[in-house]
């Protein structure tokens, strides 16, 4: 089959099963969108306003369908604004082709109009990429994009190909399967003798008293789900997530402490600083969750299971470290080990657990003319009944989100996580909903966040998208302020943030905008836009200067948490709750 | 990184990596990049092709000292062109380095003591100029690090040295 490089472009992405294409033409990618016309019934391409968004679209469209996300942009400008957007993917594994045009061959090197060395600028932030000079290459090299992308811990890989390639003729076979020379999707540091990890492993559990298990999204990237489980309850050795975990066990399950880390509760980070064995899966012991390195969970034997050899030993040294999908690996291990349970370690989490309830913010009796943040977080997820999936922003709203909205379904919430990216949601949520298109998508964002992908409204609109955009509106950018007042003695520099009315803003795309000042309102709005068959647009209008807790600090233990100060419900709405205590 | 020193204090050697890498363009700055990115220390890198042209063979010394040499290997497994990656550290190996070294050359009794420090090292005289000798010397770093030390007393105007590079025996 004689096909032009652009078709191939085509052919490839839709054979991956990927149906929807995140993008933003121009020059040196024209060929491809011209061939596009006539692939159209076969995969929808969404024109976003920005690519950096297209991006992010493709990632979380990955994330809430487990197919490659793809995004396309020009060489040059359209190009390098894909570098956030790659930059999250890689942090985060999401498995992303981007696809850009690049200046006829010819011309490369020669500083032509548009010209950026792209894969140059990606190199750091992609899994591979590709520069496309010879059509004849182009087959090969996106069937390997897709495959390195979604195998073994997934990546963004980029795909620079240029114009005449686009334009050239190749002969086309549809490739179905991949070998390269040098790729491997796992690949264990020398030989691993596994059957005796697994009884090393096996050992550890039997002996540990107060184990914890570390659950990260490699549970989610190799749909482990069900083996989790099963290793969980048979193990009987409580859970905790981190933030990209949420999601890979209910959060009801009574295994499930919820999230660690810096603002995870308190109860979570005591239990694991006070263990004597981390069973640590499909996570890689980021800064955020570990605080300071020396002290963590001192008297802990450390499993590590990762698909990423290099994650092993990186930051927390592992008594058995275990290369391999955890998957197959729970497969091999739960068998092995005893079915138990800890009562008395349970019981003494259950105690943190009560201390960590009566410094619930909920616990406050708002006044009638004030709103927190908490609280929206809280009452969405009573709206919603927990059913739906959610994309959230970086800051303040994204870490109340984790504490107040009880996750119970699987993959249910899309955030950014490593690169922390502002202007995340509302792209991720676009992206969410082409990939779950019968599912209830709420983009939640603060101010901050939301003025940076205030564009993305027009997408919304053009495609007609019944998303539900929440914005946590604090006038500040909450968490950089809270770290000012925590950390820089009050001085609060460049975080006050002026916004325009998110409601006449709604209306301005043609949008339903609304406001909430309150309890009775923020409830009301939530009911009304869930009831509205369309995008809507939501201002909740929230106390300004309120902080995220409990803060690890940088730098800091586990058990140095920043504490809110118990304030009993009979005190009612006093504002000492939002003063930090060591 | 704690691990990396940890791991370094106590492995306190130089670390020779042999990596076979695709023979394509842009590959050697893949490594390089990933050295730079990951805050590895590099002493040396050298590059050559193989008996097959189509993959390169990459020798990177590594001062353990400064960063572990496991991470490093396990990071360059990832990249995609990486075929092969083996610590031969610790394996009976044929180490080579290859040094021209230009001494200055005062007047003609210097010469003379030149040339015959050459041959004490079997190096050999590669060009001659009025003001200076060049010596092109072969072997492992110590050897070139000895005769840059008797050297130095003539006053060396230029050195460039290769890198090791490296191959397991037998």
């Amino acid at each position: 089959m004689k096909l032009t490089g652009a078709q191939v472009i085509w052919e490839t992405i839709i054979q991956q099963g990927t149906t929807t294409v995140f993008g933003y033409p121009g020059g040196a990618i024209l060929p491809t969108y011209d061939a596009l016309v006539d692939y159209r019934d076969r995969v929808h391409h969404v024109l976003v306003r920005h690519e950096e968004n297209a991006a992010l679209a493709a990632d979380a469209y990955f994330r809430a369908t487990g197919k490659v996300g793809v995004c396309m942009a020009t060489s040059g400008p359209g190009a390098t604004n894909l570098v956030t957007g790659l930059a999250n993917a890689m942090m985060d594994s999401s498995a992303v082709v981007a696809i850009t045009g690049q200046v006829a061959s010819h011309l490369v090197g020669s500083d032509a109009f548009q010209e950026t060395d792209v894969t140059g600028v990606t190199l750091p932030i992609t899994k591979h990429n590709y520069l496309v000079m010879d059509v004849n290459e182009l087959p090969q090299v996106m069937a390997e994009a897709f495959y390195i992308a979604r195998s073994g811990r997934p990546g963004p890989v980029l795909v620079d190909i240029c114009k005449d390639a686009q334009q050239k003729m190749v002969d086309y076979e549809p490739i179905t399967s991949v070998q390269m020379r040098g790729y491997r999707a796992i690949k264990p540091h020398g030989r691993q003798n596994l059957p005796a990890l697994l009884q090393r492993a096996k050992e550890l559990i039997d002996h540990a008293r107060r184990p914890i298990i570390l659950a990260g999204q490699g549970i989610k990237h190799g749909n482990a789900h069900d083996e989790f489980r099963q290793f969980v309850e048979k193990s009987g050795i409580p859970v905790a997530t981190t933030l990209l975990g949420i999601g890979v066990l209910s959060e009801d399950h009574p295994l499930n402490l919820r999230m660690m880390g810096m603002h995870g509760e308190a109860y979570v980070n005591q239990a694991i600083a006070n263990a004597d064995l981390l069973v640590a899966l499909g996570m890689r012991f980021d800064d955020r969750v570990t605080g300071n390195l020396k002290t963590y969970a001192k008297n802990a034997r450390v499993i590590h299971v990762d698909i990423d050899a290099a994650e092993i030993n990186k930051n927390v040294p592992a008594d058995v470290g275990i290369v391999g999908s955890v998957k197959d690996v729970l497969r091999e291990l739960t068998p092995l080990i005893e079915q138990r349970s800890y009562p008395a370690w349970m019981e003494q989490i259950n105690e943190w657990r009560a201390d960590t309830r009566a410094h619930d913010v909920l616990n406050v009796q708002l006044p009638e003319d004030m709103l927190l943040a908490p609280h929206v977080m809280r009452a969405i997820w009573e709206e919603t009944q927990g059913q739906c999936t959610i994309c959230t922003d970086v800051g303040q709203h994204q870490m109340w989100e984790t504490q107040y909205f009880q996750h119970t379904r699987k993959n249910q919430l899309i955030t950014s996580g490593g690169l922390g990216t502002m202007g995340f949601a509302l792209p991720a949520a676009i992206g969410a909903k082409f990939g779950r298109p019968d599912d209830e998508v709420w983009a939640i964002a603060g101010d901050g966040g939301f003025q940076m992908s205030i564009p993305e409204l027009a997408t919304v609109m053009q495609e007609n998208l019944n998303i539900k955009i929440a914005i946590i509106n604090n006038n500040f950018l909450g968490m950089v302020r809270q770290w000012q007042e925590l950390m820089h003695n009050h001085r609060y520099s460049a975080v006050e943030m002026w916004t325009p009315d998110f409601v006449k803003l709604a209306q301005a795309y043609g949008m339903c905008g609304m406001r909430a000042a309150n309890m009775q309102e923020a409830r009301e709005v939530i009911r009304r836009a869930r009831a509205h068959n369309g995008p809507v647009l939501i201002e909740f209008v929230v106390e300004k200067e309120t902080n995220v807790f409990p803060m690890i600090q940088p730098g800091k233990s586990l058990n140095e948490m920043t504490r809110r100060p118990i304030q009993p419900a009979a005190l009612g709405g006093g504002m000492e709750f939002m003063k930090e205590k060591a | 990184m704690l691990i990396d020193r940890i791991e370094a204090q106590k492995n306190p050697t130089k670390h020779t990596l042999v990596a076979l890498v695709e023979n394509k363009p842009g590959v050697l700055n893949r490594v390089a990049s990933l050295m730079r990115r990951r805050n590895f220390n590099i002493e040396s890198l050298a590059v050559g092709t193989t008996e097959d042209p189509t993959i390169s063979r990459m020798t990177i010394v590594i001062d353990a000292s400064k960063t572990n040499a496991a991470l490093v290997e396990r990071n360059l497994y990832k990249l995609v062109n990486v075929i092969d990656v083996q610590d031969v550290t610790n394996l009976p190996t044929v180490v080579r380095e290859l040094a021209l070294i230009k001494v200055r050359v005062a007047d003609a009794q210097h010469r003379g003591e030149i040339k015959q420090i050459a041959d004490m090292f079997q190096s050999r005289v590669v060009d001659v100029a009025r003001e200076s000798l060049m010596i092109e010397v072969t072997g492992e770093e110590q050897k070139v690090d000895s005769i840059l030390g008797v050297l130095q007393d003539y006053g060396i105007l230029e050195v460039v040295r290769t890198g090791r590079i490296a191959m397991t025996r037998g």
